[in-house]
């Protein structure tokens, strides 16, 4: 296991902002911390980077302790903290290299000019830090985590206020770097956790509400597939909830329907069928994907 | 340490702040030392360099709080202080960095006073009949003086993320530090209370390595309180672990 924690509590004042946290991650993998602002997904990356202690419990990085071996962990991980903070009077260069010098580094000139190969800031390396755009910033602040081959990247917030071509650019990049590495990479988008992660941590509160595969997860909450479906007549409820196999119904608006029928059943068919039987027309079907954003909002919208 | 150091340097270099107190600083002490009519050496008539260690301090007491106040209020208001901890350095090696690379510019500010010294060696009459010992515990003096205030500058800027409040503290505390002490023994206090008070204040044993006179006490004193405003530094900034 490459990060593994366990019932992490952190207790600001009289506020749980982590609240018995348990899970661990295997080598390799790409995690996304999902959760509502103020719900605890930094907190948490500041005790994994050592820069606050827990309150209670443990958690662990390749083995060693965060609180104990904090100083082998940091050489170990690369963070990118929330906001990206940078000097900005600094040149983009002069910055990287002076980041390397942190770590124990062979030939850094050598280093530093790959990182900026590789996050494509090569055009931009003799300019001020200050006078970036912030999706150029954001490669610097990837770089400077990436400089020492870490093998914990965490980065808390990677794509917040990109514009959307950068946003790609971006994802593709974090992809690109977590087929060698850890990450545990922040956000409260949905689609961005769609688009990279393996595994989602949902928290919500302080607490964990959900460990999965995200694959896994969208079936989980969902159970089988929902449709959007328009009568011509008007239909009762009751009628719908009758059919064999179908789970759930919802009015939407007039004779606009939301059904979810049970993993074995195809909704369409039973409604067809239906549709049919009764002589009524059905207007428009289409398949409505429980998307992540949803499951998010369920889990976390819970009192 | 070294790369904290380093980096301050560079910052200081590029930002023109060192160039500012470097010029400030051989200005002001260069105004009274040779220009200023009441207290120009040249008018003064005595082979001494006592103008540039009386002004020195109080030239420095505002100089070093300004150099010393972005050290931690800077980082603590962009958050890249929650990366520079986040690095796998101490917080005493970082804070040993930022207060070698002031202290460093306090010594780079000095050293061209030294032409004063090789002045008035030549101005002397007979040539070469100066107080050597004494300039040179001065410059001791100056020097551990200026770093103390760099200790008092580090302490205060890493209280706040303002970096005005960093300055205003820093210079209140220098000020208290070398002189608060011996207006206070003033006041119609015992003698055992009024000599203990001196020994507090920074002034008194400044004055007594000024004579040349390189006692331990002094040096113990020096060192004592540099090191009490560094451990004061590292217990404010590890409060965050509290």
């Amino acid at each position: 296991m490459s990060v593994q924690v366990k019932q992490l509590t952190k207790i600001y004042g009289t506020q749980k902002a982590v609240d018995g946290i348990s899970f661990d991650i295997p080598e390799g993998a790409i995690v996304g911390l999902l959760g509502p602002n103020g719900a605890g997904k930094s907190t948490t990356m500041k005790i994994l980077t050592g820069f606050i202690p827990q309150t209670s419990g443990m958690a662990t990085v390749h083995g060693l302790d965060v609180e104990k071996n904090s100083l082998e962990i940091r050489r170990l991980t690369g963070y990118l903290p929330e906001s990206n903070p940078l000097y900005l009077d600094m040149y983009v260069q002069e910055y990287l290299h002076y980041a390397a010098g942190f770590y124990e580094v062979n030939d850094p000139a050598k280093r530093v000019k790959q990182m900026l190969e590789m996050t494509g800031l090569g055009v931009e390396q003799h300019k001020k830090i200050g006078q970036l755009s912030k999706g150029y910033r954001q490669r610097v602040g990837l770089a400077q985590a990436m400089l020492h081959d870490p093998k914990v990247l965490i980065l808390d917030e990677p794509t917040s206020g990109l514009d959307p071509n950068q946003l790609v650019d971006i994802r593709a990049l974090i992809k690109e770097i977590g087929k060698s590495k850890t990450i545990i990479l922040s956000t409260h988008i949905m689609q961005e956790v769609e688009a990279m992660c393996e595994r989602v941590l949902i928290i919500n509160k302080g607490k964990l509400v959900a460990n999965d595969a995200v694959a896994q997860l969208q079936r989980k909450v969902a159970g089988g597939i929902t449709v959007q479906v328009e009568f011509s007549d008007a239909v009762q409820q009751r009628e719908l909830r009758s059919l064999s196999g179908i789970q759930e119904v919802r009015n939407e608006q007039g004779n606009q329907w939301l059904v979810t029928g049970d993993a074995k059943t195809d909704v369409r068919k039973t409604l067809f069928d239906y549709a049919v039987r009764s002589g009524k027309t059905v207007l428009s079907m289409s398949q409505h994907e429980n998307s992540l954003e949803e499951i998010f909002r369920e889990l976390t919208q819970k009192p | 340490m070294f790369t904290v150091f380093k980096r301050e340097i560079s910052s200081f270099l590029s930002s023109l702040i060192a160039y500012i107190v470097i010029v400030v600083f051989l200005l002001v002490t260069g105004l009274f030392m040779w220009v200023f009519p009441d207290y120009s050496l040249l008018d003064f008539g005595y082979a001494s360099l006592d103008q540039l260690f009386i002004i020195g301090p109080w030239v420095f007491m505002f100089l070093i709080p300004a150099i010393t106040m972005r050290f931690f209020s800077e980082e603590k208001r962009t958050g890249t202080i929650e990366l520079l901890f986040t690095k796998p350095v101490t917080d005493t090696q970082i804070i040993l960095g930022k207060f070698f690379a002031g202290f460093a510019l306090v010594v780079f500010a000095v050293l061209p006073t030294l032409l004063y010294a090789v002045t008035l060696w030549f101005l002397a009459d007979p040539v070469g009949n100066i107080d050597t010992g004494g300039i040179i515990g001065s410059y001791i003096g100056l020097l551990l003086l200026g770093a103390v205030f760099v200790s008092i500058g580090l302490f205060a800027s890493a209280l706040t993320d303002n970096q005005i409040v960093a300055f205003i503290l820093g210079l209140f505390l220098c000020f208290f530090f070398y002189s608060a002490f011996d207006s206070i023994k003033l006041f119609n206090l015992p003698v055992k209370v009024q000599l203990v008070l001196e020994q507090l204040g920074i002034s008194a044993h400044f004055y007594a390595m000024s004579k040349g006179v390189l006692d331990s006490r002094d040096l113990v004193y020096f060192g004592s309180v540099i090191a009490l405003f560094v451990a004061l530094t590292k217990t404010v900034l590890e409060s965050r672990k509290w």
